[in-house]
């Protein structure tokens, strides 16, 4: 962190998961210190509170375990998002814990997350949770994945416990559908691989894990092929200076809109030019994921919040009935005819749950076809009914047209979270 | 604008992230509010709204809760951009909840924690359903842990164990009768970050957090500013040096530094090199016990 970082840095948002005993937390509170993004009041804190508790060296974990709660019990209850940058990027660490019990905090955090940083402890090699955690990331579509096999100071910095576990962890991804794999030997607690190479391990060929966080390429990640524009917000400002005035506002979910295209304004079909993509006081000639901008059409067409602007010859699905994978967070299961709100893009609906496909087991990837219910914590494949049609994309072609989030009537508790598949 | 083809750099993605927080508010509920402390952060929240819905004016008042131990310049920024932006200006002052007996005085409880009466009690009097604050997630270990749509029930508190998950950018708005959200829409921002974004927008900040001549006096290892409602206590002496606040609040709390960075280009080198956070470096209120914060904003706190 030498300069401001206004200058042309990008960011990456990661996830990390591994369980309690992984080192996780450490490895995090290394990337901070050793980036200085921790200050001298935050270590000197832990640095009082790990001699407290008459630990030998300073424990890094506590650095980034937030909640009295937590220190009480040891663990990490929730998602944390943690901050650092380095000159060439900023980034953002959703961490969550790694606990049976919190499949929900690892799909929230993956739900974001441009890459996803997977810990085995070197001595255990793979376990069921670092399977689950590699199977939920692949699920949620991010991109990218690092296994740090951490603790490797334990196993002597030994290449042939490397290579058995990477083999293994290789062999598993290959059955999901993960773009992008490394693997890489490190030692959170004493450093090595973390921020540079280490020398006790000569015969790892790759980078260190902030090297590859920093060079990680992610430009191409984004859709930029299907022009997707939910709006928002409309805004009519009713002044004198800007009486006429009519402009939709919202994000851009996919594709590059330019003036002078010829779009269409979903469900009612209508079609017109758009004149001009504001940006606060200025106009802009290209509008692309993830810009906020404000959408100008040249006819004066209806158009309001929850509408989706597409192109013309390149428009998303439109329909009631959904097929999707759910993740289920409330402790009452998920069950046929369950009456539900649904919430996709800027659109909130009534859904009605037709039917359970079947349930998936995140460890052995088996289908329970028999399932009648889908419990806290667990996922599987659901139909949906929707009262009014909605825009959708599958999500492996788009992570924000392709997504919804279900919403309990009664408590108003967001209880699932669902990826729309074919 | 682009670091290479359609690729944002991180402020402009954070700037369209808390533009989308803002119109997604507006849009789903009846009566949002943005708190407004005349620091920092609540100033780039409103400048982020300005741009949020500008050619239109943004679409909700501003609340401040005047302690009444708010720095002057703070109170002439704050009228500033009122009025530049055409606001309505909601003031709930601590002096007046005092009186009305709505909170406490008992002479120990610092102004601070009895703005957190004051302040649930404007937003229920009003019925302010999304009140937006200026938190950061890199600001303290609660923050970091909190959602940017963080629920509120009917008696302002927040239950941290208790959370609705939030995924990808859909927000979950719903709310019942007599409850309210808070809404963070800088979460992921830096405190450097908003220096940098303070520079690039050339944005009008109190100019005490720009080095100027004070006359101070130090108190636990802190240099607070000489004011009448800050009594010298034994063996405390004034002197005048060269300083600037990194946090502005209730006057009596907030501590500045010696500084030498009278303008934005040397704030951020400082902020840059700075091995201590701003609020450990200069906020007696979160010195009191290591959870205090977490304590605080249970309560319903910014």
């Amino acid at each position: 962190m030498g300069t401001g970082t206004e200058t042309g840095m990008d960011l990456l948002r990661f996830a990390t998961a591994g369980s309690v005993d992984d080192g996780k937390s450490t490895l995090i509170g290394r990337l901070l210190l050793d980036s200085k993004a921790i200050f001298e009041d935050q270590l000197e804190s832990v640095e009082r509170t790990s001699k407290d508790k008459g630990f030998d060296y300073t424990d890094l974990a506590l650095l980034t375990d937030g909640l009295r709660s937590e220190r009480e019990q040891g663990i990490t209850i929730d998602v944390a998002y943690r901050y650092f940058a380095t000159p060439r990027r900023k980034f953002i660490i959703a961490d969550t814990p790694g606990h049976v019990q919190y499949t929900r905090n690892m799909v929230t955090g993956a739900s974001t997350a441009d890459l996803g940083l997977v810990l085995v402890d070197a001595r255990q090699g793979m376990t069921e949770q670092s399977r689950r955690h590699a199977v939920i990331l692949s699920m949620l579509r991010v991109p990218h994945l690092v296994l740090a096999v951490n603790k490797m100071d334990l196993v002597d910095f030994s290449e042939e416990t490397f290579r058995r576990i990477e083999a293994e962890f290789t062999d598993f991804v290959r059955k999901l559908d993960v773009p992008d794999l490394t693997v890489i030997p490190i030692s959170a607690l004493q450093g090595d691989n973390v921020v540079t190479r280490s020398e006790k391990m000569p015969w790892y060929g790759g980078s260190s894990l902030l090297h590859h966080l920093e060079h990680v390429y992610i430009g191409s990640d984004r859709e930029m092929r299907d022009v997707r524009f939910p709006v928002q917000y409309v805004i009519r400002p009713k002044s004198d200076e800007f009486h006429d005035y009519r402009g939709y506002a919202g994000q851009v979910a996919g594709g590059v809109m330019k003036p002078g295209d010829e779009v269409i304004v979903l469900p009612s079909g209508m079609t017109s030019t758009i004149e001009a993509i504001d940006a606060f006081d200025t106009q802009v000639d290209e509008a692309y994921p993830p810009m906020s901008v404000t959408v100008r059409l040249a006819d004066d067409v209806d158009v309001s919040r929850g509408d989706m602007i597409a192109r013309v010859n390149n428009q998303p699905e439109q329909t009631q009935d959904l097929d999707a994978m759910v993740c289920w967070m409330s402790p009452g299961a998920l069950k046929p005819r369950a009456k539900l709100l649904v919430k996709h893009t800027t659109r909130t609906v009534k859904a009605l749950v037709k039917e359970i496909d079947y349930r998936l087991d995140v460890n052995t990837l088996h289908r329970d076809q028999d399932a009648e219910e889908i419990g806290l914590n667990e996922m599987g494949r659901i139909r949906l009914r929707v009262q009014q049609p909605l825009m959708v994309d599958l999500y492996e072609q788009n992570r924000i047209t392709g997504s919804f989030i279900l919403i309990d009537q009664a408590s108003g508790v967001t209880v699932g979270a669902g990826m729309i598949r074919d | 604008m682009t670091v290479d083809n359609y690729r944002l750099s991180q402020l402009d993605e954070l700037e369209a992230e808390s533009i989308h927080i803002f119109r997604e508010v507006a849009a789903e509920f009846e009566k949002p509010v943005l708190m407004f402390s005349g620091g920092k952060d609540s100033i780039v929240m409103l400048r982020l709204a300005e741009k949020a819905f500008y050619p239109a004016k943004v679409p909700f008042p501003v609340l401040q809760v005047d302690t009444g131990y708010d720095f002057p310049e703070v109170l002439a920024t704050r009228d500033r951009w009122v009025e530049r932006l055409g606001l309505r200006l909601h003031v709930a002052s601590v002096e007046q909840a005092i009186k009305d007996g709505i909170v406490v005085d008992d002479g120990k409880t610092p102004r601070n924690r009895l703005q957190i009466g004051t302040l649930l009690n404007a937003i229920e009097e009003e019925g302010y359903t999304a009140a937006f604050g200026g938190g950061r997630r890199d600001e303290e270990k609660a923050r970091a842990k909190e959602r940017v749509y963080s629920h509120r029930d009917e008696f302002g508190q927040w239950d941290p164990k208790n959370q609705r998950p939030e995924l990808w950018s859909l927000y979950n708005g719903r709310i019942h009768e007599g409850e309210h959200m808070r809404v963070f829409p800088l979460s992921n921002w830096t405190e450097l970050d908003v220096w940098d974004y303070i520079r690039r927008e050339a944005i009008d900040i109190p100019s005490i957090y720009y080095a100027h001549q004070r006359r101070v006096f130090e108190r636990n290892g802190m240099l607070f500013s000489e004011s009448e409602y800050n009594p010298l206590r034994d063996g405390e002496t004034v002197t005048e040096r060269q300083v600037r606040f990194r946090t502005v609040g209730d006057l009596t709390l907030t501590g500045c530094l010696e500084s030498d960075a009278d303008d934005l280009d040397k704030i951020i080198e400082e902020v840059a090199a700075s091995r201590i956070t701003e609020r450990g470096a200069t906020r007696g209120d979160d010195k009191f016990s290591e959870a205090a914060m977490e304590d605080r904003k249970k309560e319903g706190y910014f």
